[in-house]
């Protein structure tokens, strides 16, 4: 039988922070490495678009801080899968600044090795002409060459491979661009020469944090064991604790389909897996299966530019209003509409958001309206800022002084919390690449450096 | 009769990728877990109603045992934070299902 090995995952994302005295009861522990996962496309496509985090710079150091100042001293490798958020150039870049600065800062050193997720849109076109590209659903449109153009960033995520090779190569950080969210966690029980399946079961398990507990959370940390035949998980805090259920119905989580996972390569099938309580607060699980495939494909991920939105917040009081709110909104839209007859209509957008009413669901709203109140949200989507920006405007005027039949309240229809009211938000990306590729031995090219201070420099 | 929403332990929706939105009941209790799963109440169908989907546009419908639950995965009509888009992480859609009225046979 061979050693057990530990992995800590200490949140379900990076910069969302947990308790430190969890992570140190796991750190208590012989661990093997500690593995974070940073990215999410959950978020929508504006990260990756425009090259931003969703976490505050501030907040990823300070979980960066407690997470290399534990390990680098103990020779624990740290992992951390799609950084930055979205893992492509810009965020791998961020995010390497940030380590840099962390071990500048407490005049340390280490073996880092970078793996880059960013595929060039030419790589991507060559793979498209040659059929090697699918859609990820039905739903979504074939991908097209104008699409890959108009795409700046696209990346793919990566599967354990190159994550393996930098562990094998003695890599003390390992900074993943876009990954499968569960492979930098499979590829710690790979390297240790576990079962491909339980390895892969627990990463997806362990990426979200202590979601799998109760109460859950993607703020504390939870501690995974993969022994012979089995893995088990269990919470660091005392005021959660995992059941068979909770890690059970965990494995349904955003995932198109309960036991029947997709990955770079392989399909993990846990529908014979069995969850038992050894011992209280400890799950253990095993039969989960893993199924290689013939070819590896890989999901590329990519935002485009799509327009540039403005938008106002106002709340509507007024009862003879709220009885047809609707009607006066689409009235607004017609009259803002007609005072713009040189511009082409298929330039701009107009939406209402009724909030209180039906802003939620849509069409799928089945409750009728009961409310005094409602906080209505307008924008306009336009080719340019200053397009959407001028038609909101008259958008604007014209709701708060329209006169609807049999209005009674004639100074004014809208109430804005803020001045100004209206609110450049800027671009609006959309996910214009969500495609499987078929993968290349070259693609996930993995760069080492070191980083910190070196030997003879002053800390 | 009972609410899905009154007898379920968890009730949830979430994005599955940005152009998927998965609906997630999880029961604590075995046997409402296997009277919902004997009623037949969750179909595509049902679910095609309750979401205003063509039956195709509903991609999965699996129980699963271990988990005491079932998962839907139906398409997104906009994809996730696109403009036009009502619920970027697709976190508050499951309302519908909640509301569902299923009958279940006695134990």
């Amino acid at each position: 039988m061979s050693q057990d090995i530990n992995i800590l995952s200490p949140c379900g994302m990076l910069g969302y922070g947990f308790p430190e005295e969890s992570f140190r009861r796991g750190m208590a522990q012989r661990v093997h490495a500690v593995v974070v996962d940073a990215g999410s496309t959950d978020g929508g496509p504006h990260k990756l678009g425009a090259g931003v985090s969703i976490v505050s710079r501030r907040a990823y150091k300070k979980d960066l801080e407690i997470i290399l100042g534990a390990c680098l001293p103990r020779k624990v490798p740290v992992i951390i899968g799609s950084a930055g958020g979205s893992g492509a150039k810009p965020h791998v870049e961020w995010t390497l600044d940030i380590i840099e600065e962390i071990l500048r800062e407490r005049g340390m050193s280490a073996k880092i090795a970078v793996i880059w997720a960013d595929f060039a849109q030419e790589r991507v076109l060559e793979a498209l002409r040659q059929g090697k590209i699918v859609p990820m659903s039905p739903n979504i449109p074939l991908l097209t060459e104008q699409a890959i153009r108009e795409t700046a960033s696209i990346v793919g995520q990566m599967g354990h491979e190159p994550v393996l090779k930098a562990l094998e190569s003695g890599s003390e950080i390992i900074v993943c661009g876009r990954a499968y969210d569960p492979s930098p966690f499979a590829a710690v029980g790979l390297f240790h020469g576990k079962d491909p399946g339980l390895s892969y079961h627990l990463g997806k398990i362990l990426e979200c944090g202590a979601l799998c507990a109760e109460p859950a959370t993607t703020k504390d940390c939870i501690l995974g064991t993969i022994s012979d035949g089995h893995f088990t998980v269990r919470a660091l805090s005392d005021c959660r604790a995992c059941t068979p259920i909770s890690v059970a119905a965990h494995t349904f989580y955003e995932k198109d389909h309960p036991y029947l996972l997709h990955g770079p390569g392989f399909m993990l099938d846990l529908e014979s897996c069995t969850f038992t309580e050894p011992e209280p607060g400890v799950v253990r699980v095993s039969g989960s299966r893993f199924i290689p495939r013939d070819k590896t494909f890989i999901k590329l991920e990519g935002a485009r530019l799509a327009a540039y939105r403005t938008f106002v917040i106002a709340g509507v009081r007024d009862p003879i209003l709220l009885r047809k709110l609707e009607e006066v909104e689409n009235a607004v839209i017609a009259q803002t509409k007609q005072y713009y007859p040189e511009i082409d209509e298929r330039d701009y957008e107009i939406r209402f958001r009724n909030y209180g009413m039906n802003a939620v669901l849509g069409e799928r709203e089945f409750e009728p309206f009961r409310g005094h109140e409602v906080g209505v949200l307008f924008e306009v989507v336009a080719k340019t800022q200053e397009l959407a920006s001028s038609i909101c405007a008259t958008l604007r005027s014209t709701f708060l002084h329209y006169g609807y039949e049999g209005r009674k309240s004639t100074a004014g229809n809208l109430a804005f919390p803020f001045a100004p009211s209206d609110i450049e938000f800027g671009p609006v990306y959309e996910f214009s690449v969500y495609h499987l590729m078929e993968c290349r031995a070259d693609d996930f090219p993995i760069e080492y450096r070191q980083g910190g201070v070196r030997n003879g420099e002053a800390g | 009769m009972a609410k899905l929403g009154d007898i379920a332990r968890v009730l949830r929706s979430k994005n599955s990728g940005p152009f998927e939105l998965t609906l997630d009941c999880l029961f604590d209790n075995r046997e409402y877990y296997e009277r919902l799963k004997r009623s037949n109440a969750i179909t595509k169908e049902a679910i095609a109603r309750l979401y205003r989907i063509r039956e195709d546009q509903v991609h999965q419908l699996v129980f699963y045992d271990q988990a005491l639950g079932f998962k839907v995965t139906i398409a997104r009509e906009v994809s996730s934070g696109s403009a036009g888009d009502r619920d970027v992480y697709g976190a508050q859609q499951h309302a519908p299902l909640m509301d569902l009225e299923v009958a279940l046979e006695e134990g």
